[in-house]
């Protein structure tokens, strides 16, 4: 091996082995990416299928290795590549493929369909059938940018997933990653970088929308004698939100050049991922992604010969909803019960291990190299003027188009629930979008034309978060809503706050009963003082915001617990105690409800409406599921 | 130390217990060490009873309460015995408008059992999760590693059967 730093170092070590090759400079880098640069063949026909956590449930991993398997029994190697990636964000379509250049967009595809995708890519032709087509219109669209699940999306984060096969270090580089170490180390200014950042106008993507370039200014403050950390939070605990983890999967490298850009700026000196157990394959690529960044030499030790040193280490969570909370996650990568703690003294100025410690959420992180390889003025050109650049959601529930999306701030919730996401997925009418995860708020359907940004979703009694987006219909109850929210926040309180670990209790109690049918009019006001009481007297942000889903429902649904309270009613359907099921007269006598009923409670001669009996019956809804003629009714 | 020991070896083998060692050695000394010696311990033991407690916190040199304290705070932690399979529901909210209820209710009345408890036979340990990432496919069942999407009620006694 010749000599560290000599000239033609790197194309030599890359063409005979790259095991060894290890970045010494910033040039050795360039060179690096140049060489890869072109070995990169766009033209090239390539099939690219998402393996990313849905996708794999949906069996994506068949489709992949049959199309290794048919790539090498015809010997198409030389004239087909394949490249498995993290998530695209289409989940509900999974497993799917995508050609390029094509862009066709295959969608649910088969085991048996590999070769004829394989066949039609090779002579630029298209699968007709499985092509995409929109379940409303039947339109069929040839190229993936058309489809409208994309076409309303601005993907500055999420579209590099699809180029990249998260456990290739090389496919990053070549896509242009890494590439802001070069200005910044050359640069040599720390100053500097938090100046962008500030002027990119980032904010935390957590959920409270702090200005991040503020946060790493204060942290670059701080006398690192003893060290300071960088920590990034990855204990995604929203249920029905998953952006983070995508990410964290689908492109663990631009999370790590976002932090060593944030070292250098800060005068950072360790690095820690904080990352859900729930979320085994992002740890398993992050894991490589950070080995090998270190044999690179882009972390550790004198990172590309600059005399600059950073390291990242990971702590796995052990479950605990509270631990997203800044205080809690520092006490959990202590080792201890992840209790949050009064501020100040704030995470900046005491936090692991009492050193100065700045967190950023996943997706702000992945925001950072995209900040200076555009310059901060042109990001800030993206959305609006105090909510710049683009946010991800995780658009779920009762929604046509289930997914992740990612749009330029102040969009509206209009455009996207149904530009993007296609309107209701079923026959009943969108009652309201929960946004914000269990600490957020419902948005009714009459406001959806609110801006989504921070201030503006705060205004309408709801928070951005970390970026969930859960679509509800008129079969949504939004009592048992609220119910299970409470139920939810009740068993994540971490119990030192004696209003937070009760309150939410009583909240619950007081829910349920309502759900019941037991509920009066009174535990509406209860209700209200006890959640003014538990936002003003607990000390963390799960605390102060437990409430928002009782707050929220109360003040945009009223008219829905007054039914239950004085009709003992649920017009949606959903609180068991107070519906019943019945069979109407569409019924056709096929006897299916008759098959799956649990219990035995329906009745009913072939050909002859059937009967439920209501004493037996314990209104699983099992045969309102197999009914295919809507003869079924709950009131 | 020697009824401690007894206590350990009545649920588990002396490897079992040489592995529990060999975990609290690699990590002995580091800062944070205690939640990775747990998380390990656990996927070696199944779980996490009181006398492996015991011998955690001895070898970490921590009091017995704050290993305890950290055990019982995080749900990865359990001090039951598990079954052979672990069935998950996601009651994350995405799940949870999709029909996710009804279904966690009828695995309860085909397991008998409750959130958090395993079946007589040891067979199936019951749990439901917030979020898997999988909304796409809500309602989500996790067995073990198989994801089953889009869940009816009615075929909740059918997948089960797939698990012996």
């Amino acid at each position: 091996m010749k000599r560290m730093g000599e000239n033609g170092y790197v194309k030599q070590s890359f063409v005979q082995d790259t095991e060894t090759l290890r970045l010494s400079s910033v040039n050795e880098l360039k060179e690096l990416r140049s060489i890869l640069f072109e070995t990169l063949d766009e033209n090239k026909p390539r099939l690219v299928i998402c393996a990313g956590t849905a996708c794999h449930a949906s069996g994506s991993n068949g489709i992949i290795r049959i199309v290794k398997k048919y790539i090498l029994e015809k010997r198409l190697a030389d004239k087909v590549a394949l490249r498995i990636t993290g998530c695209h964000g289409f989940c509900e379509m999974g497993p799917f493929i995508l050609t390029e250049p094509q862009q066709a967009f295959y969608v649910q595809v088969g085991l048996g369909d590999v070769p004829r995708i394989v066949e039609a890519l090779l002579s630029d032709k298209y699968v007709e059938d499985l092509l995409y087509r929109d379940p409303a219109t039947g339109e069929k669209y040839y190229s993936r940018d058309d489809i409208p699940f994309f076409k309303h999306q601005q993907r500055s984060i999420l579209g590099l997933n699809e180029k990249i096969d998260p456990i290739r270090i090389y496919d990053y580089i070549a896509q242009g990653g890494y590439s802001v170490l070069e200005e910044v180390f050359s640069k040599q200014n720390a100053d500097w970088i938090v100046q962008q950042v500030k002027r990119s106008g980032l904010r935390g993507r957590g959920g409270a929308g702090f200005p991040t370039g503020l946060k790493w200014e204060m942290l670059a403050k701080q006398s690192g004698d003893q060290g300071k950390f960088l920590v990034c939070n990855a204990d995604e605990g929203d249920p029905g939100a998953y952006m983070d983890r995508s990410v964290l999967e689908g492109n663990p490298h631009s999370i790590i050049e976002g932090m060593i850009i944030g070292a250098y700026g800060t005068r950072a000196t360790e690095g820690i991922v904080y990352v859900r157990n729930e979320y085994p394959l992002a740890v398993k690529h992050l894991k490589i992604a950070l080995k090998q960044a270190q044999e690179l030499g882009l972390l550790g030790d004198n990172i590309l010969g600059t005399g600059f040193s950073f390291d990242i280490k990971i702590v796995i969570g052990a479950g605990a909803f509270v631990c997203g909370e800044e205080t809690a996650l520092i006490r959990s990568i202590e080792g201890k019960s992840g209790e949050p703690r009064q501020r100040p003294p704030f995470p900046v100025q005491k936090g692991v291990d009492g050193k100065p410690t700045v967190i950023n959420n996943v997706e702000t992180w992945a925001n950072i190299p995209l900040i200076f390889k555009s310059g901060a003025d042109k990001f800030a050109t993206v959305g609006t003027e105090n909510n710049t650049g683009t946010k991800i959601f995780s658009l779920v529930g009762k929604i046509k188009n289930t997914g992740l999306v990612e749009v330029p701030m102040g969009i509206t919730v209009k455009e996207i629930v149904y530009d993007i996401g296609g309107g209701a997925s079923g026959k009943a009418e969108l009652k309201a979008v929960q946004t914000g995860g269990p600490s957020g708020g419902c948005i009714p359907a009459n406001m959806f034309d609110v801006s989504v940004d921070y201030e503006s979703l705060a205004e309408v009694g709801s928070i951005m978060g970390s970026g969930g987006m859960i679509v509800m219909d008129e079969n949504t109850c939004m009592v048992d809503i609220a119910r299970y929210f409470m139920n939810f926040l009740k068993n994540e309180s971490c119990g030192k706050c004696f209003a937070c670990r009760k309150g939410t209790q009583r909240m619950y109690e007081i829910l349920d009963d309502i759900s019941n049918g037991k509920g009066t009019l009174e535990h509406l006001d209860l209700l209200k003082e006890l959640a003014e009481v538990v936002k003003d007297t607990t000390m963390c942000g799960l605390g102060q915001t437990a409430s928002n889903p009782v707050l929220s429902t109360l003040r945009y649904f009223t008219d829905e617990y007054i039914e239950h309270i004085e009709k003992k009613h649920c017009p949606a359907g959903v609180c068991k105690a107070l519906i019943t099921y019945s069979i109407n007269e569409n019924c056709v006598g096929c006897q299916a409800c008759i098959r799956v009923c649990p219990e035995g409670a329906i009745t009913g001669e072939k050909k002859q409406r059937h009967v439920i009996d209501a004493a037996k019956c314990i209104k699983c809804g099992a045969c309102r599921s197999v009914c295919k003629v809507e003869a079924v009714d709950v009131v | 130390m020697k009824a401690e020991n007894d206590d350990l070896l009545q649920e588990f083998t002396s490897e079992q217990i040489a592995e529990l060692d060999g975990v609290i050695e690699k990590h002995k000394g580091e800062p944070g060490a205690l939640i990775p010696v747990l998380e390990e311990a656990q996927m070696a033991l199944g779980y996490l009873p009181v006398p492996v407690q015991k011998r955690v916190a001895g070898g970490l040199k921590l009091p017995l309460s704050r290993v305890y304290g950290v055990v019982t705070f995080y749900s990865l932690f359990t001090m039951t015995p598990r079954g052979k399979h672990t069935c998950r529901i996601c009651l994350g909210t995405a799940c949870y408008v999709r029909g996710g209820k009804k279904i966690a209710e009828t695995l309860e009345k085909e397991l008998g059992i409750k959130e958090g408890e395993t079946t007589e036979d040891r067979m199936f340990t019951y749990e439901s999760v917030r979020c898997l990432g999988a909304c796409g496919l809500a309602p989500v069942v996790v067995i073990d590693e198989d994801v089953h999407g889009r869940v009816k009620a009615a075929k909740i006694k059918e997948i089960l059967s797939e698990y012996d």
